[in-house]
C-alpha cells in the first residue's frame, strides 16, 4: 500500500530529476511572489475587477500577449536546452526521453501557445478600433476564447511537473502516440491542452468574423478597410474551417487513449495514416493562420513608415484570399515519402508551389510601396523590413521543399527544420514585434525605446541568421530533426556549434527586448497625441491608451486610410466633440473565468483518467453556461457625464 | 542594411563552395547512384531557379532602401498607388518559374516509379534484386528472400544493379533514408511500400531513420555495402556457410523495443515468409488490455 503511493507519486510529481526538481523550485517561488505582491500592494480586487473579469477587446488583447510573451519564454528556454545538447557530438546533457520531450513541448507551444495568443492578442488589440467599433461582436464569448486559451496552456505547460510531458512530437504522429507505444498521461496532457486552446481559437474565428462582416464604422466598405483587418478576416475564416478538424482528430485520439477505440491503430481496422491526414488538414492552414496576420501587420508598417499609399491594395486584398483557399489543398506535401502514387504528387506537389505565385506578388507589392516613399527605418519598420529577405528565404526553400522528388531528401532533415523556423520567425515572429512596437503606445501609452529596440533588432536578426541558415547545411548533410544526439566523424559538429551561438544570440535580442519593456514602462515617452507616427488608419484616431469605449463618437469613413483623409480634411475633431450620447455597453463578467477553470479541472481528471474529477467539473462547466444563458442584465450604459469627464481628461474636450 | 547584402552574399558563396568544394561530406549533394542523381538534378535546378529570385528581389530591394531611405529623397509620392503593367508582370514571372519547377518534378516522380536505368549503359538488362527492410523499434532488419539470408543494420548490395526495397513497420514508423543513394520513404504498418536504390560504385553509404520513432530513434542508422558482382555472391556465400540462422526465439527478441548493433543469419524462419503478415498484425496490435488501464496511479 504504502509502496503504492510512494510509485504513484514519483511518477505524479516526477520525482529524480534535477531540472524538474529547479521548475518545482522556479514555480513554487513565483507563485509565493506573486501571492505576495498582490496582498502587500493589496491589488486582488483589482486584479479580479479590472482584468480576470474584463471583457474589454483592448485588455484581453494585453492579457493574450502577456502571455505569448511568456510562452516565447519557455519555449526559448527549450530551444536553448535542446542545442545545448546537440551542440557537440555524444553529449549527456540530455538523455533520450528528455530530449524528445523538449522538442515536443518546444514545437507545440511555441506554435500553439505562442504564435497564436500573439496573433489573436493583436487582433484584440487593433481590429476593433481600426473598425471604428466600440467591442467585438461578442465580448463576453471573447473572455472566454482567452481564458480557455489560457488554462490550455497553463495544463500543458503542467505536464513539465506533474506527471511527465509529451514527447511524441508536435505532430503527435500515431502509432506512435497511441495508447500502446506511448502509455501515461505526456500524450493525454497534448491532447487536452489543445482541445481547450483549440475551442477557444475556434469562438475567436467566429467572433471576428461577425466582428469585421458587422460592426464597421458608416462609410467602411470592404475594400476601404486596412489591410490589418482584411488580413483579420481572412485568417478568421481559415480558424472556422480548420479548427473543426483539429477538434474532431483530438477527440479522436482522446478516445483512442482513454477508452481503448480504434481509430487510429492498426487492430480492428484503424489506421494510423488517418492521423497525418487530420493532422495536417488542420496543419496547413495553421501555418496560415499564424502568417497572414503578419502579413496584414507588415502591410500597415510599410505603408505607415514610407508614408505613403500602400502599392496594390486590391492585389493584396485577392492574393490572400487566394492563399487562404490554397492552404486547404495542400496539406499532402507534409507526407510527399508515404508512399502515394506519382499522380497523388504530382497535384500536391503543383498546388504547393501555386502559393507562390500570390506571396512572390505580395512581395513585389511591399516593395514597391517602399518604392517613391520616404522611409523612415523606425524599430517597427526595422522589422518589417528584415521580413522580406529572411522570409524570402524561408518561402524559396519552401518552394524547394515542394518539389516532391527533392522533397525525399530534404524531408524530416535540417533542411526542413531551417525552413519552418525561417518562415515561422523570419514571418510570424518579426511580424508580432513589429506589431509590438507600433501598437505599443496604443496599447500602454507610451513608445518603446528606439535606442534599445534597434539594439535588440539588430542582435536578434543577425544571430536568427547566424542560427538558421548553417541549419539547411546540416540537412543536406543528413542529420535529421529530433535526434537527441549525434556521433562524432560526420563533420556535423562545426555547424553545430555555429548554430548553438545564433541560438543564444537570439536570447540576448529578446532580453534587451524584454529590457526595453520594462525601461520605455519607467522611463519612456509618453504619447499624449494617439497619434505617433502620423498613422493613417483609425486606431490613431483616438487616445493612447484608448479609453474603455474606444470613440466617443463612431467616427465616419470615406476612403481607405481613413484617418489620414480625416487629417487632410481637418475634421479629425469631430469623433471626441461634444454632444454626446450614452454609450451602450457590456458587462464585465466573471463567468468566463470560472467556466474555464472548471473545465481545466475536467480537462485535469482527464489526462489521469480520474473520472471522479473530470464528471463533476464538466457538470459544473454546463451549470455555469445555463446560469449565463438566463442572465439578463449583461448591458449597461455609460452616462454622458462620465463620457464628458474621460474626454476632458485626456484633452480632447475644449 | 548593408549587412542585409553581404549576409545573403555569404550565404551563396557558402552554397557554392560546398558545391564545388567538400561535397563529399554533404550526402545530399554527393548523388552516388541514379535515383540520387535524378533528385540532385531536380535540386540544383530548383536552386538555380531560387538563386534568381532571390538576386532579382534584393536588387529592388537594397535600390529602394538606397534610393528613398533619406530624409528628403527626391521622388516621393504619396498617392503612387499601383501599377497595372507592373503586377501583372510580376504575377506572370511566379507563374513562369513554377511552370519551369512543375515539368521536371512531375517527370521526375513518373520516372521513380520503376527500377533506375544501370548508369554505365553497357547494354545488357541486370536482374533487379529485391530486399525487404522492416523497421522495428529500433533497429533495421534486411531479409533477403531469393537469398534466404537475413541482416540487421547492414545490408550488402551488388553494385549497378537496381534494388528493389520493400518498406514495412513494426511498430512505430519510421523513413529509411540513405542520402547519397536515394530520398527517403516511410515504413508504415501494415501499409506495405516500395522504393528502388542503386549504387554506381563499390562503396558504403551511410543510412539513417529520419522519422521520429521514440527513445531510440537517434542510433537507428545503418550501413548499406555496395560490392562487385562477384563480390557480392561470394558474400552471400559466405554467410550461408558460416553464420548463425535465425531462430524464431531469436526474431522474437530482435522485436523487442531495444537498440541493436549488426547482425548476419544465415537463414530466418521459413514460416515468416507466409505468417509475416500475421506477425506484424500480432505485434502491432494493443495488447489486450492496454490502452485502457495503462500505468496511470501505479
Ligand atoms: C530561439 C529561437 C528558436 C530556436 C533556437 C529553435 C530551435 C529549434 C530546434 C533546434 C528544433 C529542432 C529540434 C529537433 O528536431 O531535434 C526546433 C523545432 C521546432 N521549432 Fe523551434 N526554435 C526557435 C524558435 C521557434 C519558434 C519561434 C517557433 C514557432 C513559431 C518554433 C517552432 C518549432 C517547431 C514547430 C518545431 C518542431 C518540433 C517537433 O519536431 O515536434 N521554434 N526548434
Ligand atoms: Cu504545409
Amino acid at each position: 500500500m504504502i509502496a503504492d503511493i510512494k510509485a504513484f507519486l514519483s511518477d505524479f510529481l516526477v520525482l529524480g530529476d534535477p531540472l524538474i526538481y529547479g521548475a518545482d523550485i522556479s514555480i513554487v517561488l513565483s507563485m509565493v511572489a506573486i501571492v505576495f505582491v498582490l496582498s502587500y500592494f493589496k491589488k486582488w480586487k483589482w486584479l479580479w475587477k479590472e482584468w480576470l473579469t474584463t471583457i474589454d477587446a483592448k485588455k484581453i488583447g494585453i492579457m493574450y500577449i502577456i502571455a505569448a510573451l511568456l510562452m516565447l519564454f519557455r519555449g526559448g528556454i527549450d530551444a536553448l536546452l535542446m542545442r545545448s545538447q546537440i551542440t557537440f557530438p555524444n553529449e549527456g546533457f540530455l538523455d533520450s526521453q528528455h530530449y524528445n520531450e523538449i522538442f515536443t513541448t518546444h514545437g507545440t507551444i511555441m506554435i500553439l501557445f505562442m504564435a497564436m495568443p500573439f496573433i489573436v492578442g493583436m487582433m484584440n488589440v487593433a481590429v476593433p478600433l481600426q473598425i471604428g467599433a466600440r467591442d467585438v461582436a461578442f465580448p463576453y464569448l471573447n473572455a472566454l476564447s482567452f481564458w480557455l486559451f489560457f488554462v490550455g496552456a497553463m495544463l500543458f505547460n503542467l505536464s513539465f511537473v506533474i506527471g511527465g510531458s509529451p514527447d511524441a512530437g508536435w505532430t503527435s504522429y500515431t502509432p506512435l502516440a497511441g495508447a500502446k507505444l506511448d502509455p501515461g498521461p505526456g500524450e493525454n496532457y497534448y491532447l487536452i491542452g489543445l482541445q481547450l486552446a483549440g475551442i477557444g481559437t475556434l469562438a475567436t474565428g467566429v467572433n471576428f468574423m461577425a466582428t469585421i462582416l458587422k460592426m464597421r464604422a458608416p462609410g467602411m466598405t470592404l475594400f476601404k478597410m486596412p489591410m490589418f483587418t482584411w488580413s483579420s478576416l481572412i485568417t478568421s475564416l481559415i480558424i472556422v474551417f480548420a479548427f473543426p478538424v483539429l477538434t474532431v482528430a483530438l477527440a479522436l485520439l482522446t478516445i483512442d487513449r482513454l477508452f481503448g477505440a480504434h481509430f487510429f491503430t492498426i487492430a480492428s481496422g484503424g489506421s494510423p495514416m488517418m492521423w497525418a491526414n487530420l493532422f495536417w488538414i488542420w496543419g496547413h492552414p495553421e501555418v496560415y493562420i499564424v502568417i497572414l496576420p503578419a502579413f496584414g501587420i507588415f502591410s500597415e508598417v510599410i505603408s505607415t513608415f514610407s508614408h505613403k499609399k500602400l502599392f496594390g491594395y486590391k492585389a493584396m486584398v485577392w492574393s490572400m484570399v487566394l492563399i487562404s483557399a490554397l492552404s486547404f489543398v495542400v496539406w499532402l506535401h507534409h507526407f510527399f515519402t508515404m508512399g502515394n502514387t506519382a499522380a497523388v504528387n504530382s497535384v500536391f506537389s503543383i498546388s504547393t508551389m501555386a502559393i507562390a505565385i500570390p506571396t512572390g506578388v505580395k512581395i513585389f507589392n511591399w516593395l514597391f510601396t517602399l518604392n517613391k516613399g520616404r522611409i523612415e527605418f523606425s524599430t517597427a519598420m526595422l522589422w518589417a523590413l528584415a521580413f522580406i529577405p529572411n522570409f524570402l528565404i524561408g518561402g524559396l526553400t519552401g518552394v524547394m521543399l515542394a518539389i516532391a522528388p527533392a522533397d525525399y531528401q530534404y524531408h524530416n532533415s535540417y533542411f526542413l527544420v531551417a525552413h519552418f523556423h525561417s518562415v515561422l520567425i523570419g514571418g510570424t515572429v518579426f511580424g508580432m514585434f513589429a506589431a509590438l512596437h507600433y501598437w505599443w503606445p496604443k496599447m500602454f501609452g507610451h513608445v518603446l525605446n528606439e535606442k534599445l529596440g534597434k539594439i535588440s533588432f539588430w542582435i536578434f536578426m543577425v544571430s536568427f541568421n547566424i542560427c538558421f541558415l548553417p541549419m539547411y547545411f546540416v540537412g543536406l548533410m543528413g542529420m535529421t530533426r529530433r535526434m537527441y544526439t549525434y556521433p562524432e566523424g560526420l563533420g556535423w559538429m562545426p555547424l553545430n556549434v555555429v548554430i548553438t551561438i545564433g541560438a543564444f544570440g537570439m536570447g540576448i535580442g529578446f532580453i534587451v527586448m524584454v529590457y526595453n519593456i520594462y525601461w520605455s514602462a519607467r522611463y519612456g515617452k509618453r504619447d499624449k497625441t494617439g497619434d505617433p507616427w502620423g498613422g493613417r488608419t483609425l486606431e490613431w484616431a483616438t487616445t493612447s491608451p484608448a479609453v474603455e469605449y474606444n470613440f466617443a463618437h463612431i467616427p465616419k469613413v470615406e476612403t481607405a486610410d481613413a484617418f489620414l483623409h480625416m487629417k487632410e480634411k481637418g475634421t479629425t475633431g469631430q469623433i471626441s466633440k461634444a454632444p454626446f450620447k450614452p454609450i451602450h455597453m457590456p458587462n464585465n463578467s466573471g463567468k468566463p473565468f470560472i467556466q474555464a477553470w472548471l473545465m481545466f479541472f475536467a480537462g485535469f481528471g482527464l489526462v489521469f483518467e480520474w473520472y471522479w474529477l473530470a464528471i463533476p467539473a464538466a457538470a459544473a462547466t454546463m451549470l455555469v453556461m445555463a446560469f449565463r444563458s438566463f442572465e439578463y442584465h449583461d448591458h449597461h450604459y455609460i452616462p454622458v457625464e462620465e463620457i464628458e469627464r474621460t474626454e476632458s481628461a485626456t484633452g480632447r474636450l475644449n | 542594411m548593408k549587412r542585409l547584402t553581404l549576409k545573403s552574399l555569404g550565404v551563396l558563396a557558402l552554397f557554392l563552395v560546398f558545391l564545388t568544394g567538400c561535397t563529399n561530406k554533404v550526402a545530399v549533394l554527393n548523388p552516388q547512384g541514379p535515383v540520387a542523381k535524378q533528385q540532385y538534378d531536380l535540386i540544383i535546378w530548383s536552386f538555380i531557379l531560387m538563386a534568381i529570385v532571390v538576386a532579382g528581389v534584393l536588387i529592388i530591394f537594397i535600390y529602394v532602401l538606397v534610393r528613398y531611405g533619406r530624409k528628403n529623397s527626391k521622388g516621393y509620392d504619396p498617392e503612387d498607388e499601383g501599377n497595372a503593367k507592373l503586377e501583372a508582370l510580376w504575377t506572370i514571372i511566379p507563374i513562369i518559374i513554377v511552370i519551369l519547377l512543375a515539368v521536371p518534378t512531375v517527370k521526375t516522380l513518373y520516372g521513380l516509379e520503376g527500377p533506375p536505368k544501370p548508369a554505365n549503359a553497357t547494354g545488357k538488362k541486370v536482374e533487379p534484386i529485391t530486399i525487404e527492410v522492416t523497421s522495428v523499434d529500433w533497429k533495421w532488419l534486411f531479409r533477403y528472400p531469393k537469398q534466404g539470408i537475413e541482416t540487421v543494420n547492414y545490408a550488402v548490395i551488388p553494385e549497378d544493379t537496381p534494388v528493389k526495397i520493400k518498406l514495412k513497420a513494426i511498430g512505430a514508423m519510421n523513413s529509411f533514408w540513405v542520402p547519397e543513394l536515394a530520398g527517403q520513404q516511410y515504413t508504415m504498418p501494415n501499409m506495405p511500400m516500395n522504393m528502388w536504390i542503386q549504387a554506381d560504385h563499390p562503396g558504403d553509404y551511410l543510412g539513417r531513420s529520419a522519422n521520429f520513432s521514440g527513445k531510440g530513434f537517434a542510433h537507428m542508422s545503418f550501413h548499406i555495402l555496395a560490392k562487385k558482382d562477384a563480390n557480392f555472391d561470394a558474400w552471400v556465400k559466405d554467410v550461408k556457410a558460416n553464420k548463425p540462422a535465425l531462430t524464431m526465439e531469436k526474431y522474437k527478441k530482435l522485436l523487442e523495443p531495444d537498440i541493436a548493433g549488426e547482425m548476419t543469419f544465415s537463414s530466418y524462419p521459413k514460416v515468416l515468409d507466409k505468417k509475416d503478415a500475421a506477425m506484424e498484425q500480432h505485434m502491432n496490435n494493443d495488447d489486450m488490455e492496454g490502452g485502457m488501464n495503462h500505468d496511470s496511479g501505479h
